[in-house]
């Protein structure tokens, strides 16, 4: 056996690579257990079978979409454009590989030791590593940190058998296109495959269940999302929940049911897109005694779980399943084990990102949830239907909300759909943290003509001061 | 596992710290809260105090010695622990840097453990972490404030749930980075109650004072911000041009002391224990003339005019090396008695550099006397934000006219320094018309 470890990473996706190179930067000795054969290998679902991929296929979507709604009034004329999804498909993957090769010359770099193979908890501070060949052997560590991610998730009638039921993992690997594809779940993943398989020509249908789609966001963001769709041709069925499937019909028959009854829809390949559950299983966390907060492992704000020298990371550590608070939970995870973590998580400053065209992008309290809270507020929403960059860029549908505290002016939410406001997320999320007051943005010059100076409308809007409205 | 023992910063000011006296030895057992230590810091003479158990392993610094906030300066462990690793850091720091090193900007923190509250089934081994910064998460001492300019780290939002609460950020203790005011501070200041500063979480050796009470009732005044006008904005922008960061300008009226000095005569006959003395009226005296002209027990704040609700009355007290402002607080609610009292034991206290942070910060106007010194008169320097100090000279016997008679009384001069940005000559004057009517007709003060 190895000499002891001071940190030991279970898991080399976005939270747990981040974790390991921070532990070695910090001086820890540290190492990772990675099954590269797992759904994930190095870098995790984010960088193999989520968010990057994703976003390759979406900029193709985009690509497209572009050319066919606005190509020609753009001065492109764009003649016998062909639609390539094998090609699209082959780029997201080498982008992918890249980015993953690049997390193994950085584990080199900063000397994490790798231990390839599928890691369990056997005891306090004992993990014993399965590569898939060879026997098992043992890894002692002073302390662990479980950042093994979450799994796709389908329910019964709807199991995934990667053919005509699919989950993401397959659909980012879909070379064939169907003519007719129904996506359950209207959540960020939902709307960003709907959008590419959309503007790649196919029919596509959404499902959502709740009353809106991106339902963590405002109503109003799913509401204008669901707009732009249906005028893209899509189908949005939200309010509607999936009863059962004919898998064996040509096609497969969905049966769904809303307010107004039940009714069916013909489809090729059914999309599930209904969420993915931590995978815990058979990590030997029982015996340690760690407790749990439903499928996840309970931690507080510094990723420490109920078990000494056991901490958790990532979409194993709870809501919001996104890999940049899996990230951040590695760095305070790492800091926290050598000694100098400075800021515990902030769980209500995460920003999420729907990478659908119009984007769609969140942060903080919902307007309904800050009434709830008991806060009087302020809304100020600047709509882009106006603004100078969004309409040099060919889209300028969406908006900009803020709600601020009406007596503090402090941002309690941010929420916004349109054109790039991916990007605008983080200056809203910056100022957040800095407890910044809206009065504080509309005081920036903000660039001209640029998408940000949208957020500097929204929080002149809600002092009833935004010039362009 | 060993925790370092560092120089604390103990003062909003403090740079570097003499380490009076070891409280403790090497080999001696001690438990949380223990004296570790007595440290000369800039303000004050002040305790360090352990904040966990364990065996005093490794003394660095011996008494008499000065080094600078966040230096090590002994360790605490287990018996027998090795601590070869803490020590060679401790004297690569020690060659490496010498005093100039960075004041720790972050947490007064006493101890700082050099490895997390590890798991004792679970042997920690990480090893020393490069720790620029301790990882302990305690409270700030009074917010970052800076002694020269006023100005205070707060969050915007904390500086306006501040203004609505009428608090000032300056009265807070800041709990954010480089111990900036953040809404958690501010939150948990206005449900503590506090327009007073929250208490510093420093472990001061003086005996744990009980609050100043203040009597009971409404306050005279009301914590109010005004928005000053485009003039006074003019005023303020144009004046610091001139003479730097607090335009002074200074305004002298001399003081017949016959009557007051009767009257403290008269009183002081009557006590049986203590004293007042022309000082205790002084205060008094300013602080009722405070409350009545607030305009002057104001500061200037962020562009606009910070109205303080309570009067507080900072003494100037020299102390050997350097002076030291003692607040006495809501002083115009108090009774000559209870001011007399409570500045006779705040004043010993500070001789003996034994004061806590919040009983020599936030006052909202000072008086400085120097006649003692035979000094007739002086100016003194406003210590920021507060907008106005009072210089008071020696009182002496000169020959004055007197309904067209030479007579000779005692008389004394007193100058205000007033930041012109929030007092004006007239407004100013008007002040000082009230506290020379009431220190010569004393029956002024119950009207």
């Amino acid at each position: 056996m190895a000499e002891k470890l001071d940190i030991l990473v279970i898991g080399a996706g976005p939270a747990g690579y981040v974790c390991a190179i921070r532990a070695a930067q910090l001086g820890l000795n540290t190492g990772c257990v990675e099954a590269s054969t797992y759904e994930g290998g190095m870098g995790g679902t984010c960088l193999n079978w989520g968010c990057i991929p994703a976003k390759a296929l979406l900029e193709s979507a985009s690509l497209v979409q572009n050319l066919k709604a606005h190509g020609e009034e753009m001065g492109v004329r764009a003649e016998n454009v062909v639609y390539d999804m094998s090609a699209a498909v082959d780029r997201s993957r080498f982008i992918s590989e890249k980015l993953t090769g690049g997390i193994r010359f950085l584990f080199k770099k900063n000397k994490v030791e790798v231990f390839e193979g599928r890691g369990r908890v056997t005891g306090p501070g004992t993990v014993e590593v399965t590569p898939e060949e060879g026997d098992p052997y043992l890894v002692e560590a002073a302390n662990i940190v479980v950042a093994t991610g979450a799994a796709m998730m389908s329910f019964p009638g709807f199991e995934i058998d990667g053919d005509k039921v699919i989950g993401s993992r397959e659909a980012l690997a879909l070379r064939n296109l169907p003519e007719r594809m129904v996506v359950v779940g209207g959540g960020y993943v939902g709307v960003e495959f709907a959008d590419v398989f959309s503007a790649f020509g196919v029919d596509v249908t959404v499902v959502e269940m709740l009353d809106t789609l991106v339902p963590v966001s405002d109503p109003e963001v799913g509401k204008t999302l669901a707009r732009s769709f249906k005028k893209r041709g899509m189908t949005i069925k939200t309010g509607t929940k999936v009863v059962s499937l004919d898998r064996e019909a040509s096609p497969m028959v969905l049966t769904v049911e809303s307010k107004k009854g039940q009714e069916t829809i013909e489809t090729d390949i059914l999309l599930m897109a209904v969420g993915r559950k931590p995978v815990t299983e058979g990590l030997g966390l029982e015996a340690l005694g760690v407790e749990m907060d439903g499928p996840w492992i309970k931690i507080n704000e510094w990723c420490e779980s109920s078990a000494p020298g056991v901490y958790a990371i990532g979409d194993v550590a709870g809501q919001p399943m996104l890999a940049h608070k899996g990230s951040h939970e590695g760095i305070v995870a790492a800091e926290r084990i050598a000694g100098v973590a400075h800021h515990p998580m902030r769980y209500d400053n995460i920003p999420s990102v729907g990478y659908c065209h119009p984007e769609v992008a969140s942060i903080g309290l919902t307007e309904d949830e800050a009434k709830e809270a008991g806060h009087e507020i302020k809304v100020g929403k600047y709509p882009l239907t106006s603004h100078g960059r969004a309409l040099t860029a060919g889209h300028n549908e969406g908006f900009v909300k803020i709600i601020a505290d009406a007596r503090y002016g402090e941002i309690l939410g941010v929420h916004m759909i349109g054109y790039n406001v991916s990007e605008l997320i983080g200056e809203v999320g910056m100022a957040r943290a800095l407890e910044s007051t809206v009065e504080e943005i509309a005081a920036h010059a903000h660039a001209h003509p640029s998408m940000a100076e949208a957020v500097m409308e929204a929080a002149l809007a809600t002092m009833d001061r935004a010039i362009h409205i | 596992m060993a925790t370092k023992i560092v120089m604390a910063q103990l003062s909003p000011t403090m740079e570097e710290g003499k380490l009076l006296e070891w409280k403790v030895a090497e080999g001696d057992t001690i438990e949380a809260s223990d004296l570790l230590a007595e440290i000369e810091t800039d303000k004050a003479n002040m305790d360090i105090e352990a904040l966990g158990g364990g065996v005093v392993l490794k003394i660095l610094v011996q008494a008499g010695a000065t080094v600078p906030v966040g230096a090590l300066i002994g360790i605490i462990g287990e018996e027998g622990e090795d601590i070869s690793s803490l020590l060679a850091e401790a004297e690569a720091a020690a060659s490496g840097t010498p005093v100039e090193a960075e004041p720790v900007e972050s947490a007064p923190v006493v101890e700082e453990p050099v490895v997390p509250p590890a798991p004792p089934a679970t042997p920690a081994v990480a090893p020393e972490p490069v720790a620029p910064t301790p990882g302990v998460e305690l409270p700030h001492s009074h917010a970052g404030e800076s002694a020269v300019t006023g100005t205070v780290k707060a969050s915007p939002v904390a500086r306006r749930m501040a203004d609505e609460a009428g608090l000032l950020v300056s009265d807070i203790s800041g709990s954010g980075p480089g111990g900036r005011v953040i809404k958690r501070d501010v939150e948990a200041a206005i449900s503590a109650g506090v327009s007073a500063p929250a208490p510093a979480k420093s472990t001061a050796a003086a005996p744990a004072q009980a609050a100043q009470t203040v009597p009971a009732g409404p306050p005279r005044l009301v914590d109010e911000t005004l928005e000053p006008s485009q003039m006074r904005k003019a005023i303020a922008r144009r004046l610091v041009t001139s003479i730097g960061p607090v335009p002074h300008f200074f305004l002298t009226i001399e003081v017949d002391m016959g009557r007051i000095l009767e009257l403290r005569k008269a009183m002081n006959g009557r006590l049986e224990t203590g004293k007042i003395g022309v000082n205790d009226i002084l205060v008094k005296v300013t602080a009722e003339a405070l409350a009545r002209h607030p305009e002057i027990n104001a500061s200037w704040q962020d562009d606009t005019i910070r109205r303080h609700g309570s009067v507080d009355i900072g003494i100037a007290v020299a102390i050997e090396d350097g002076l030291i402002t003692p607040v006495v607080r809501g002083a115009d609610r108090k009774g000559l008695l209870q001011i007399a009292a409570e500045a006779s034991e705040l004043v010993g206290r500070a001789r003996e550099k034994r004061l806590l942070p919040e009983e020599y910060q936030g006052a909202t106007f000072s008086v400085s006397n120097l006649g003692m010194f035979d000094i007739d008169q002086f100016t003194a320097i406003i210590n920021p934000p507060e907008a106005a100090i009072l210089a008071v000279g020696s009182t002496s016997e000169k020959a004055v006219v007197v309904d067209g008679e030479i007579t000779v009384r005692q008389r004394m001069r007193v100058t205000m320094s007033c930041d012109h940005r929030v007092i004006d000559g007239a407004s100013g004057a008007r002040f000082l018309q009230t506290f020379k009517a009431m220190i010569e007709n004393p029956l002024e003060l119950v009207l």
